[in-house]
Parts: structure tokens; C-alpha cells; sequence
């Protein structure tokens, strides 16, 4: 009886350390990778003012958290980080907090329209495929826009026989009604564009699950004009609200927020934001815009490389019914 | 040797299990099987199956076993748990001519599941065609005493679900592919790429055709619930005699009080999710204040 041979289980490797289970994800994870994960994304947060949900949805799924978990804790997570970098930027004085008030809701608003139209394209199938196109679509421009605008400035400052930037452009955005002082950011201008720009970022935010900082700090330095110390506070302050309320309504409604992943996140986080605002104290204005233009191009390339590339294996699963 | 006295010292420790030590015979009607929610079972309803359900024939050998642990209780810091399954055949006649096979497997909890294939269209990627699976274990191991094929006939593999891909079954609704196979294929080869299906042939150890015994490791990614364990007797390729026993996985601590919590109290949780992030985020920013002040 030649196969009746002792043979162990060949998979008994050691401790493995520090591994965490999660009691809403259902899944064990490494405490340090997501500790880890949460600082980066901190860095970022602090540095440019983005909330680090576009970053931190993806990386989660990358390593095996269920998509609505992550989309849900990944708020909560941008929650902490935010409040940690807008206190930062509140010492500094660098936070309008009348234009974060009407970004802000216009952004809660934008946020209900963004869970009903997540809605209509969840019925139609496809969503998955919607929120990859959109993240290509906006990170590309974005990020090619700033990159563009930042390497000119750049140049501009480096011989500066080549002519200056007037101090205040009047363009269309002047002509709207209802004019309002934005003193923190030197201002006089309609409450209409901040407003649509917070709708605009609280739809999209709602539909790929992000707090919206990437699309929002570009739109608040090219569309309205604001100067880029004040921006990234600002769009930190809407972002700490509206993060905050997606979360609740996620808590609420799906039961898909995992705290003990929202905790090891955080701890990273916290701390990666102050190393992030310190920082970007340290670097100028067009340093910074480059520095997040690349970054938000590499993310960038890496979402359309999935899309194109033939992928390692053409199946997936995804649990449930759907 | 040192296994089998191992095997034999936890048999004399402990009484043998009384509930399920007989043979059970299950309740499968009709020809073509059906799940107990009556779906047809896996891998297709309409392939010729065995014409005939085959019956045991009482041989007068039955397994008697244990496990190690009836229930595995997930703490925090859950990290897999090692189940041993030992056991014994009894009998009251000489042991008969032929070659004893032992199959040991445990199953966690159905659910649902959608398998996708990839299409390239206009150049990128997109998920075109779905298959919707009622049910499948999220984690299935299946432990033998030699090579499966060699042991178990079809009809038998088919009145028991024992192979892996007899352990997916039921679409949820007619599939709109007209081959399915490769979708549960992919299927069956994922899950066993990340470790949650599993065959270990000959991991079952097997003396004197009377004593057994295995080890089965549950990864650390296991949903609660109640866990299957069923130990099959085979001759000649027949499951002569089934043991089952349960086991019970259970979140506990603080793990349990979270997930009650999350889902009885939902406002509370989300409330308490918040509160940690922004007093986690006050608490860091004024540490780094006094931190750069000094």
C-alpha cells in the first residue's frame, strides 16, 4: 500500500505576526500593511489636501478588502486624516471657512444626487466599469491640466523678464450674481460656481467613492481663482463634513463600515498627515501642484493599464448575487 | 508509529462521540438530486448524470470519529485554526478483501456568488458575460487517503458532493452563457489559488484499515457559522458508511460586540466610527503641535 504514506500538511508555516481579524470585512489582514497604507495616504493628505480616497479605495481592494467595505471605511478613514490636517491648517490660517461653507453644501447636496445615480448604475450593470472610465477620465485631465499649468509657472518664475501673471483676472465667473467677500482667499466673486463646484465633487465623490479633494483643490485654483495656500485647508474643512456624512449614511444603510480597519487605517493616517502639512510648509506653491500632478498621472496610468492590458485571468468572482 | 499511538491515546482519552456514530443514510429522492432548497445540483442539470442514485449496502463497517475542537472562536487576533479528525472503523466481522479509503471534508457556510469573464470591447476590458451560482461554500476542503479519482466513482462523488466542483451548485437563474463550464472552472481554480478550496490527497493517514486520522487547516479569512464535517467509508470506489459532525466558527470579544453592534445599532456604530477618526485626528494634531513646540 504504497500510497498510504505520512504526509503533513505542507502549509503549516510559522506565526505569522500580527495579523488582525476585521468583524465586518470577515477577513484577517496584516496590521502593519494597513498601518503602513493609512500613513501614506496621510502624507498625501496633509501635503496637497486631498483626502486620499482615490489612493486608498484601490490599494484595499488590491489587498482583498470586499469593494463596499472598503469604499464605506475608506471614508471614515479620510474623516480622521482631514480633521488632523484642517486643525493643522487652522493654526496656520489657511482655511476659508466662508467658501468651505458654500463648497460644503453644495457638496452634501451633490452627494445625495451622487448615491441616486450610483443607484440607477447599479441597476444597469456596469458600474464597476463606470467608476474605472470616470477615475481615467478625470485623473487624466486633471492631472495633465496641473502638470501643464505648473511646468509653465515654473518657467515663468525661473526668468521672470517673461512677464508677470496679473494679480486679479476678471473673466466670467466675475459677471454672475450674488457676489460674495471671500476675505481668506481675496475673493469678490458670485456664491453660484463655488456652489456648483461643490455639487459637482459631491456627485462625483458619491459615485466613485472618494472625498472628492483631487477633483475639488484644481477646480478651487483654475475655475475659481483661489490662491493655493488657502486651498488645500479649505477643500480639507468641506472634505472633513462630507466624508462624515457618507460614512454615517454607509454605517446607516449598509452596515459596511469597519471600524477596526478604519482604526488601524487611522493611526497611520494621523500621523502621515502631520508629516504631509509640515511638509508642504517646507515646499512652494509649484513644486507641490507638480508633485501632485504626477501623482494623480500615475494613478492614472495605472487605472488605464487595467483596462487595456489583457488581464492575468479573464474571470473574477464577486460575492453575492451581483 | 508515534502518529498512531498518538491517534490511539486520543481515542482512549476521549469517549466516542455517541451523536452521528452510525451510518445516516440522507434523504436524496428522485434521480436527479436536488439542494434543499430544490435547486437542481452542480455542475449542470442538463447533462446525463448516473442513471441510477446508488444506495449503500450495509457492510457491517462504520466509522466512528472526533474532532479536536467542536467550535473555533474568532478573537481578534485570529489566525487560522488547525481541526485534527481522528477516527475508527467498527466492525463486527473480520475486516473484508479490498482496499479502505477514508474521506474527510469540512465545508463552511453557502453563499451566493457571480463569476465574471473579461471581453475586450473598443479596446479595453469590460465584463460582458456572468454566471450566477445560488450557492457556494466559501471555504471547502476535502482531505483523502489517496488519489481521488482512484477512490471514489462518479455516482457516488455525485450523490454526495464530494469533489470540488460538485461542492458549487444551482445557478441562481438561467444562464445566459451557453457553456458554463468554464466560468465554474474559473471558479473552482480561483478559490483553490487563494486557499479556499482545497484537495490534499493522501493527507489522511490510514493503519491497519481501522484507524485514521487527519489535519485540516481553516485559514484565517473564515466567515461564521456552522462548518460541515463529514468522513466518508469507501470500498471499491463506494461510500459504504457517513459520519457528520458540525462545527460550530463564532466571532467573540470584542469582535462579536462590534459586529452586534454594527448591525442592531447602526446610527450608534457610525457615530462611534466618527467619533474615533476625528478625536484620533484632533489627538495627532495636538501632539505634533507639542511635539514641534519643544
Amino acid at each position: 500500500m504504497p500510497r498510504r504514506r505520512v504526509i503533513l500538511n505542507a502549509n503549516r508555516n510559522g506565526p505569522r505576526r500580527m495579523q488582525i481579524y476585521l468583524p465586518i470585512a470577515e477577513v484577517s489582514v496584516n496590521a502593519f500593511t494597513l498601518t503602513g497604507l493609512g500613513g501614506l495616504v496621510g502624507v498625501m493628505s496633509g501635503l496637497f489636501g486631498v483626502g486620499g480616497g482615490f489612493l486608498i479605495t484601490p490599494l484595499l481592494f488590491f489587498i482583498g478588502i470586499p469593494p463596499a467595505i472598503a469604499v464605506a471605511t475608506g471614508a471614515n478613514q479620510v474623516v480622521a486624516s482631514s480633521v488632523s490636517g484642517v486643525l493643522a491648517h487652522m493654526k496656520r490660517k489657511t482655511v476659508d471657512f466662508r467658501m468651505g461653507g458654500v463648497l460644503l453644501a453644495g457638496g452634501l447636496v451633490g452627494s445625495g444626487l451622487g448615491v441616486l445615480v450610483f443607484n440607477i448604475l447599479q441597476r444597469l450593470g456596469q458600474v464597476e466599469l463606470v467608476v474605472q472610465l470616470c477615475y481615467v477620465v478625470f485623473l487624466g485631465l486633471i492631472g495633465g491640466m496641473m502638470l501643464q499649468e505648473s511646468v509653465r509657472a515654473l518657467t515663468r518664475s525661473r526668468n521672470p523678464a517673461a512677464g508677470r501673471r496679473r494679480l486679479h483676472q476678471h473673466s466670467w465667473i466675475h459677471r454672475w450674481p450674488l457676489k460674495v467677500k471671500f476675505r481668506a482667499s481675496g475673493l469678490y466673486i458670485s456664491v453660484i460656481p463655488p456652489l456648483l463646484v461643490g455639487v459637482a465633487v459631491g456627485v462625483l465623490a458619491a459615485i466613485m467613492g472618494v472625498g472628492g479633494g483631487f477633483i475639488m483643490v484644481p477646480a478651487m485654483i483654475y475655475l475659481l481663482g483661489m490662491p493655493t495656500k488657502v486651498v488645500v485647508g479649505t477643500s480639507l474643512f468641506q472634505i472633513t463634513f462630507v466624508t462624515a456624512f457618507t460614512t454615517l449614511m454607509h454605517a446607516v444603510n449598509y452596515n459596511t463600515v469597519d471600524v477596526m480597519l478604519a482604526v488601524l487605517l487611522i493611526v497611520g493616517g494621523v500621523i502621515g498627515a502631520q508629516v504631509g502639512t509640515t511638509l508642504g510648509a517646507r515646499l512652494r506653491a509649484e513644486q507641490l501642484r507638480i508633485l501632485l500632478a504626477l501623482l494623480v498621472l500615475a494613478v492614472c496610468g495605472k487605472l488605464a493599464l487595467d483596462l487595456f492590458l489583457t488581464p492575468d485571468d479573464l474571470f473574477q468572482i464577486a460575492a453575492g448575487g451581483r | 508509529m508515534r502518529w498512531a499511538i498518538a491517534a490511539l491515546a486520543i481515542l482512549a482519552a476521549e469517549p466516542v462521540h455517541a451523536q452521528g456514530a452510525g451510518s445516516t443514510v440522507p434523504e436524496t429522492g428522485g434521480i436527479l438530486p436536488t439542494d434543499d432548497r430544490g435547486w437542481p445540483l452542480f455542475p449542470d442539470p442538463g447533462q446525463p448524470r448516473s442513471p441510477v442514485t446508488p444506495e449503500e449496502r450495509p457492510t457491517g463497517e462504520q466509522v466512528v470519529a472526533g474532532l479536536s475542537n467542536a467550535s473555533v472562536s474568532i478573537t481578534a487576533s485570529f489566525d487560522g485554526s488547525e481541526i485534527l479528525i481522528y477516527g475508527a472503523v467498527k466492525r463486527e466481522a473480520p475486516i473484508p478483501a479490498g482496499d479502505l479509503d477514508v474521506i474527510v471534508t469540512i465545508e463552511a457556510p453557502s453563499q451566493p456568488a457571480t463569476i465574471w469573464q473579461k471581453q475586450r470591447r473598443f479596446g479595453i476590458w469590460v465584463n460582458t458575460d456572468s454566471v450566477r451560482i445560488g450557492a457556494a461554500p466559501s471555504f471547502y476542503a476535502v482531505a483523502t487517503t489517496g488519489p481521488l479519482e482512484e477512490i471514489l466513482s462518479p455516482a457516488w462523488d455525485s450523490r454526495y458532493r464530494i469533489s470540488l466542483p460538485q461542492s458549487l451548485r444551482a445557478f441562481a437563474d438561467t444562464p445566459a452563457v451557453a457553456d458554463t463550464r468554464p466560468f465554474t472552472e474559473a471558479m473552482i481554480r480561483l478559490r483553490r489559488q487563494d486557499g479556499h478550496y482545497r484537495l490534499d490527497e493522501s493527507s489522511v493517514t490510514l493503519v491497519e484499515d481501522t484507524l485514521f486520522r487527519t489535519d485540516i487547516r481553516l485559514p484565517a479569512n473564515l466567515i461564521e457559522g456552522d462548518y460541515k464535517t463529514r468522513i466518508f467509508l469507501l470500498r471499491g470506489g463506494e461510500v459504504i458508511d457517513v459520519y457528520r459532525a458540525g462545527i460550530e466558527v463564532r466571532k467573540v470579544g470584542v469582535e462579536r460586540f462590534l459586529y452586534n453592534l454594527a448591525f442592531d445599532r447602526p446610527l450608534i456604530y457610525g457615530l462611534m466610527s466618527l467619533a474615533v477618526a476625528v478625536a484620533a485626528g484632533w489627538a495627532a494634531s495636538a501632539a505634533f503641535r507639542r511635539l514641534r513646540r519643544s
